[in-house]
């Protein structure tokens, strides 16, 4: 098994003593309260995951357009989404999982982190929304046999060790036919400065040391790794940050720091 | 029984923007509840409001986009041109249409009509419900939602509040929300008239001593007057006999429409400039004069309402459609950023014109005569102000342009 981590892990807070949890034992008042608070910091768009939050609109705007045009949904529907089975990997604490259900998809959510699950069940069961989160990883659900419709598979390729295996556990989860729509990081001078002296260093967005540089991949590595893994990808579609704004906007050329990619699966 | 119903928006004031603003997001596919104290049936009444608004072209976009405008059929007056003329002075300033190439610069449309076609468009869109009379007695908001207690028990539970309750807002009360305020000793006077010959679409305003005098264009041989006179006289303005009151509007007009009738009653107004300190809060926005009452100099109250109604409906929309939560404090912030510049920017105008031409001071008459000349003469700042009145200035909603979302 690949090992991987979320960017959206909060590895600034403490970690919590959670392993009665899974097994699904009583629940402890204190560690419930404990949860309620790191959600609270997840969902603050002021709060340590302000990042995310700036790039949340435009990541999730880039998913509906790939879902419209995959499923032929409409584009304005506030519902589109209706009878399609969405897996999130890597959901943490839940700001991709939440808007899918919301538009009407049946969403599962999955985390490495025991923590983000937990703190992700308590938000969205504040919101009334009806989300499937498990503690577990994506190789381990396709193990299970689990398929979906839709995988979405943002900001996970760049954490993981063995990125084949990891990809070939990914096409296992996507039914035939179906997408797989994926972000990260390209390796280039330009995502250097930004994602690693900028994001890391400078802006202090990210812990430092929570990306290796040299394990970015180019659009044109991924598109072969997804290939060799069974899928069709699709062109990249860049995510660019106006430092000045703060504001991320969707680019079909700029692709130099972060970017996406669809891939259908065979 | 006291039930609870949910709803994606509340909104607090079935007003002109209040109803605009829950017909666009339901238009949109959101789930509106619109709650308003006053007698819908009532508010159409001419007696209730014998006002009418210059709508400006951008507003007309709103109002198609969302489907009201095709209720105003054979109600909306094209304003052709706008002249503006400086009291005793010959100079003059003329905005014409055909200058800027498309269609009229605004419309102007009685209140209540625009009332009747608001709320028989609110009618056809089974996503929004129109509860008034009604009144909101207790208003809680937190990280997850806001919720309403009406008078008679129910409440109404919303990701979102708009408070679109003009300048007394409650909403905007409740949170504490303090308001920047200033007088201008002035009140306007509003009235219609009827009168001979035909206004051809022309809207003219006057720099009297007192303040502006406009006369703008309604449907058929009438027309409605903003009379902007001093405090001090309002009193006696409005006190005049009916006689009376009809030979000083006739002095104010001139001759150029032939014999004038006062048509209706007439209503005062006293002019006041205020600002909220802020437009949002927790799961709460405001809109329109809950946020911002501007001098009606420039007839462009409403269509600053309409405006932040605009920029509103494409925030929220776009939110919705990604999925996001659309009370949260990224998605208000957006709204507000985009509004607070705009409005700032358009009282600030507003303001110094009416300081400029409410007087009589030679040298500042002389300067603004000759200012108008000017402006008249070159036609990239007159392009500016036509643009101004047409309401196209600025970094403008896409439902204001004529495009759909």
């Amino acid at each position: 098994m690949s090992k991987k981590m979320s960017t959206e892990n909060n590895s600034g807070s403490k970690q919590a003593t959670t392993g009665r949890m899974a097994e699904g034992v009583t629940v402890n008042e204190d560690e419930v309260a404990f949860f309620a608070r790191i959600a609270d910091q997840w969902w603050d768009e002021n709060g340590p995951f302000r990042p995310l939050h700036l790039l949340n609109p435009t990541r999730l705007a880039y998913i509906r357009a790939a879902i419209n045009a995959h499923t032929g949904t409409s584009e304005t529907s506030l519902k589109p989404f209706e009878g399609i089975r969405i897996l999130d990997i890597g959901c943490g604490g839940g700001l991709l999982s939440e808007p899918l259900c919301r538009l009407g998809a049946s969403v599962t959510g999955v985390d490495a982190s025991e923590r983000n699950i937990e703190v992700a069940k308590i938000h969205a069961t504040r919101m009334g929304l009806t989300i499937d989160y498990r503690n577990t990883t994506a190789e381990a659900l396709a193990e299970a046999g689990e398929q979906f419709d839709v995988v979405v598979n943002m900001e996970v390729v760049e954490h993981v060790a063995d990125v084949p295996a990891y990809l070939a556990a990914c096409r296992a989860l996507v039914k035939p036919g179906g997408l797989m729509l994926m972000s990260t990081l390209n390796r280039t001078a330009r995502s250097f400065i930004f994602a690693i002296v900028g994001a890391e260093y400078v802006l202090r967005w990210l812990p430092i040391g929570a990306h290796d540089w040299n394990k970015f991949l180019t659009p044109r590595e991924l598109a072969d790794a997804l290939k060799t893994a069974g899928f069709t990808p699709e062109a990249p579609t860049g995510f660019v940050f106006n430092p000045l704004t703060g504001n991320w906007k969707l680019s079909d050329r700029d692709v130099a720091v972060n970017y996406a990619m669809g891939a259908v699966a065979a | 029984m006291p039930h609870d119903q949910t709803t994606d928006i509340a909104i607090l004031g079935g007003g002109l923007a209040g109803l605009a603003a829950g017909i666009g997001l339901a238009a949109h596919g959101l789930d509106v509840t619109v709650i308003d104290r006053g007698e819908p049936g009532d508010q159409t009444l001419e007696s209730f409001d014998g006002r009418s608004s210059a709508i400006a072209y951008a507003s007309c976009n709103l109002l198609k986009a969302i489907g009201v405008w095709e209720h105003l059929e054979g109600r909306h007056q094209p304003i052709r041109e706008i002249r503006v003329s400086d009291g005793p002075s010959l100079m003059h300033l003329h905005f014409d249409h055909r200058d800027l190439g498309a269609g009229p610069l605004g419309e102007m449309v009685e209140n209540r009509h625009m009332r009747l076609a608001l709320h028989a468009r609110a009618k056809e869109l089974p996503n929004l419900r129109h509860l008034a009379p009604a009144s909101v007695t207790e208003i809680e908001r937190d990280a997850v939602a806001a919720r309403l207690t009406l008078a008679d028990g129910n409440t109404i539970t919303a990701w979102l509040l708009l408070g679109i309750d003009g300048r007394a807002s409650q909403a905007r009360r409740d949170a504490g929300i303090t308001v920047t305020e200033w007088g201008y000793d002035q009140v306007g006077i509003v009235c219609s008239i009827e009168h001979e010959l035909p206004h051809g679409g022309v809207a003219h305003e006057r720099f009297l001593p007192s303040g502006p005098f406009a006369i703008l264009p309604l449907t058929g041989n009438r027309s409605s007057l903003v009379w902007t006179e001093k405090q001090h006289l309002a009193d006696t303005v409005m006190g005049l006999s009916p006689r009376a009151f009809e030979a000083e509007v006739q002095r104010r007009c001139g001759d150029f429409l032939g014999k004038v009738k006062v048509i209706g009653g007439r209503w005062c107004y006293p002019l006041t400039l205020q600002f909220a300190d802020r437009y949002t809060d927790t799961r709460l926005a405001l809109v329109g004069d809950a946020a911002h009452g501007i001098h009606p100099i420039a007839g462009q109250g409403l269509n600053m309402g309409l405006r932040d109604v605009a920029a509103l409906i494409e925030v929220i929309v776009e939110a919705a459609r990604a999925g996001l939560d659309i009370g949260s404090g990224a998605v208000l912030d957006r709204y507000a950023r985009w509004r607070e510049f705009d409005n700032v920017t358009l009282m600030g105008v507003t303001d110094v014109l009416n300081r400029l031409f409410s007087n009589d001071i030679a040298p500042v008459r002389i300067a603004r005569d000759l200012g108008l000349a000017v402006v008249d003469r070159i036609p990239p700042l007159k392009n500016f102000f036509m643009a101004h009145a047409r309401g196209t200035v600025g970094t403008l909603p896409k439902l204001l342009s004529g495009d759909r979302l």
